[in-house]
């Protein structure tokens, strides 16, 4: 979707935990337009907001901490800026930790564009002992600068205004600009003497010397082609002066010393804050796990206790009750538009909304929890034991929450910030068994294992995670090339939680997941039921059934009849229509299903059945999700693919292993 | 690459130079030099550890990831790259 057309573009800047996506969704709420980067995976989001009638298009920039070319979020804000030309940026920077986040404004700043400072955080600021002056600093800038405290609202107006006047008057702003340490500076203009009027187009001279000098890898093989057989003069000032960045760097707090000297008055050193109260426990070695897992278990806990029978209330009271209404109201009419109605659409639409209790649940948790400022340290705790996975320590808490649903762990991935981890723990989400995928192992090990399933359910679930492991350090592999990205982390200072900022996070991904996520549910169970019904309303005969006995040979090899391989691919709507499907295939034993199936498979294909069960392509709701997430139909084809090689390997794995020790023939 | 500024004028100063692994919870010193390449360099920097910061150790255990105050902010940073980079403690 693309935004309407407007007068003004203003691009949105700012370091993580400065509050920007608050600042974001507060200014434009339910007008954003999400989408993504062109030729990029990383998500871009561009809002509107009026202001006296006339409309501003905001493009929410990645948060950066700096513009170099570390990571695809940092090129795709600077292309942006140098590219796309907005006519203004706004930059957001947290009071309480005003000199770090000046190092972005320092690097935006030898870009030619009018900016906007929002002072944001204010409050926290004044929490931790620190006064500010904005109009001071205001003054050492020579940029405007709006106090704000944007979760209570405040200044959010005269941000805009600001942001619109500048806009309009873009030759009126000379600021004060950081300059390289001084003895770099001669370095610098012979440099700047060199590439003069031959710099790549669209970037600034001085920008792409900067750039240069830090040794940015995208800017210098640019300049290199650009120069042809010039570039060797500038290459040796570069060899000679390779610890160029530092000076660049330095220079940049220097200025920042400068521009902050008169308007701050610090804390006095060696006070404890609420910060460092709290950390004493939450980054403990030990105590941060026992915190971590009591989080943990209290998010779980409400699942349970108010989840889960909220869902059952509405399975009955409001699936059920439909359906029952649809075949009354239907009564006459023929079979398959009932069929249709009751078992197509009501279930699908079902799906979607007995979801919304847990999703709700595991969002609020989450969004607190971010809010208040501790996911960065159950990442910080968890990372050692998730680096072993090749994963990052905030991969944690969405694949946790897996063991909930697969859906909120696809869709709480959104918390890490590098897009490549991002994607690696989407894809590897699903292979955590959900309780609905263990629920049908709770139903079937007994049958088969006896006083014996509750290992072989433990066996299982350790198989997930060591498959899990092996597919995560596979695609770090893969994708980071086993190259170790440095753990460095800020953890934000801890605050009060804002629930209208919570609330609307919970909402937008409630929103998000019902407009994607929904219509992919309804149309997948409609297909389904279809390919169940037709051609003759029985299915044993139906399209479904020919599909099964099409894999039987596949399945021959699991020791498994094409009425397994059926009830395996009826699990693709909700994981627990496996035992529903066994229950039609084979109805009619007289002992019941559990006799039935005790009758028709040995020990080892049930184990099979049970591994490829497990790590099957998940229900259609988590590749909802996961379409969703990645916005690439490429991506979600690719795990689903992953996911059915890497269940009938195992599967087949499992049987011929035990064909070859003679077990449970 | 190495990045790094000469130790002896610290030394003559009767500070001590070691790595930042090596400082003790709530030591304090400055930062002196970074060693690890460019792309470590220029993500530190931006988080704000630059020659020339003063960092105080929050949390080290000796073994594992640790946490720093640089800048009126708190980074936590595993014990690989903190020994990269260069401190002069008093």
């Amino acid at each position: 979707m693309t935004p309407p057309a407007a007068e003004i573009t203003i691009a949105l800047a700012g370091q993580p935990n400065v509050g920007k996506s608050t600042v974001f969704n507060l200014l434009t709420g339910s007008h954003q337009y999400v989408g993504n980067w062109p030729g990029k995976t990383c998500e871009q989001k561009i809002g509107v907001y009026h202001l006296d009638g006339a409309a501003i298009n905001i493009v929410d920039l990645p948060g950066t901490y700096s513009l170099s070319d570390n990571s695809e979020d940092e090129r795709v804000a600077r292309d942006f800026i140098i590219r796309d030309n907005p006519d203004a940026v706004v930059v957001i920077v947290n009071a309480a930790a005003l000199e770090r986040d000046l190092y972005l404004l320092a690097e935006l700043l030898l870009l030619p564009k009018p900016i906007v400072v929002g002072l944001n955080m204010l409050d926290v600021a004044r929490q931790n002992g620190a006064t500010i002056e904005p109009h001071v600093l205001q003054a050492a800038l020579g940029l405007p600068v709006i106090p704000m405290v944007a979760s209570y609202g405040e200044g959010l107006q005269a941000l805009m205004a600001e942001a619109s006047r500048v806009a309009q008057n873009p030759l009126a702003q000379s600021p004060n600009r950081p300059e390289i340490r001084q003895d770099h500076q001669q370095v610098l203009d012979d440099i700047q003497k060199l590439i003069a009027g031959r710099a790549p187009e669209p970037y600034p001279v001085n920008w792409a010397t900067y750039k240069l000098l830090e040794g940015d890898a995208e800017i210098t093989a640019l300049v290199r082609q650009q120069l042809g057989a010039d570039w060797d003069a500038v290459q040796a000032i570069l060899l000679q002066h390779d610890d160029a960045f530092l000076a660049v760097a330095s220079g940049r707090y220097e200025w920042i010393a400068r521009m902050v000297r008169a308007a701050v008055i610090r804390p006095k050193a060696g006070q404890f804050t609420l910060t460092d109260r709290l950390d004493r426990v939450a980054t403990h070695p030990v105590l941060g796990l026992l915190a971590l897992i009591g989080a943990l278990g209290v998010l779980f806990w409400l699942t349970y206790a108010i989840g889960a029978p909220l869902q059952a209330w509405m399975e009955t009271h409001l699936i059920q009750a439909a359906a029952a209404w649809a075949r009354q109201a239907l009564q006459g009419a023929p079979s398959w538009m009932i069929g249709l109605v009751a078992d197509g659409v009501i279930s699908g639409a079902g799906t979607v909304l007995t979801l919304l209790p847990i999703l709700m649940i595991f969002f609020t948790g989450l969004g607190l929890l971010e809010d208040m400022g501790y996911m960065a340290r159950a990442a910080y705790v968890m990372d050692r034991f998730m680096h072993l996975m090749g994963l990052h320590g905030k991969s944690f808490l969405p694949i946790f929450l897996g063991f909930g649903c697969n859906v909120p762990a696809v869709m709480g991935s959104r918390i890490i910030e590098s897009p490549k981890a991002r994607l690696i723990t989407i894809l590897v989400s699903p292979i955590v068994p959900c309780t609905a995928r263990l629920s049908v192992v709770a139903f079937l090990a007994p049958i088969y294992f006896g006083a014996n399933a509750i290992w072989v359910s433990w066996g299982l679930i350790a198989l997930s995670l060591l498959v899990l492991s092996a597919v995560g350090v596979a695609l770090h592999e893969l994708f980071l090339g086993g190259e170790h990205t440095p753990f460095i982390m800020e953890l934000p200072l801890y605050h009060a939680p804002n629930l209208r900022v919570i609330g609307q996070g919970v909402w937008q991904r409630l929103v998000d997941f019902l407009k994607t996520a929904g219509s992919i549910i309804l149309v997948v169970s409609i297909l389904l039921w279809a390919l169940s019904t037709f051609p003759n309303g029985n299915i044993e005969t139906s399209y479904l059934a020919w599909f099964g006995r099409l894999l039987a040979p596949t399945g021959k090899l699991m020791g498994l009849d094409w009425q397994m391989m059926v009830a395996m691919l009826t699990s693709f709507v909700r994981k627990e229509n496996t035992i529903s499907t066994l229950a039609v295939l084979y109805g009619g034993h007289s002992a019941g299903l559990s006799a039935a199936l005790a009758e028709r498979l040995t020990p080892a294909a049930a184990l099979a059945f049970l591994a490829v069960q497990i790590l099957f392509i998940p229900c259609v709701a988590t590749v909802a999700a996961i379409r969703q997430e990645t916005r690439s139909w490429r991506w979600t084809l690719a795990s689903m693919g992953l996911l059915l090689g890497i269940s009938l390997l195992a599967g087949i794995g499992i049987y011929q292993g035990a064909r070859l020790i003679g077990w449970g023939m | 690459m190495k990045l790094t500024l000469q130790n002896g004028h610290a030394n003559r100063l009767g500070l001590a130079s070691q790595s930042l692994g090596d400082l003790p919870s709530g030591g304090s010193g400055v930062v002196s030099g970074l060693n690890g390449g460019k792309e470590f360099s220029s993500r530190a920097s931006a988080l704000g550890l630059t020659v020339g910061a003063e960092v105080t150790m929050v949390q080290n255990f000796g073994h594992g990831p640790l946490i720093v105050t640089v800048r009126g902010t708190r980074l936590a940073l595993g014990r690989g790259e903190a020994q990269k980079i260069q401190v002069d403690s008093r």
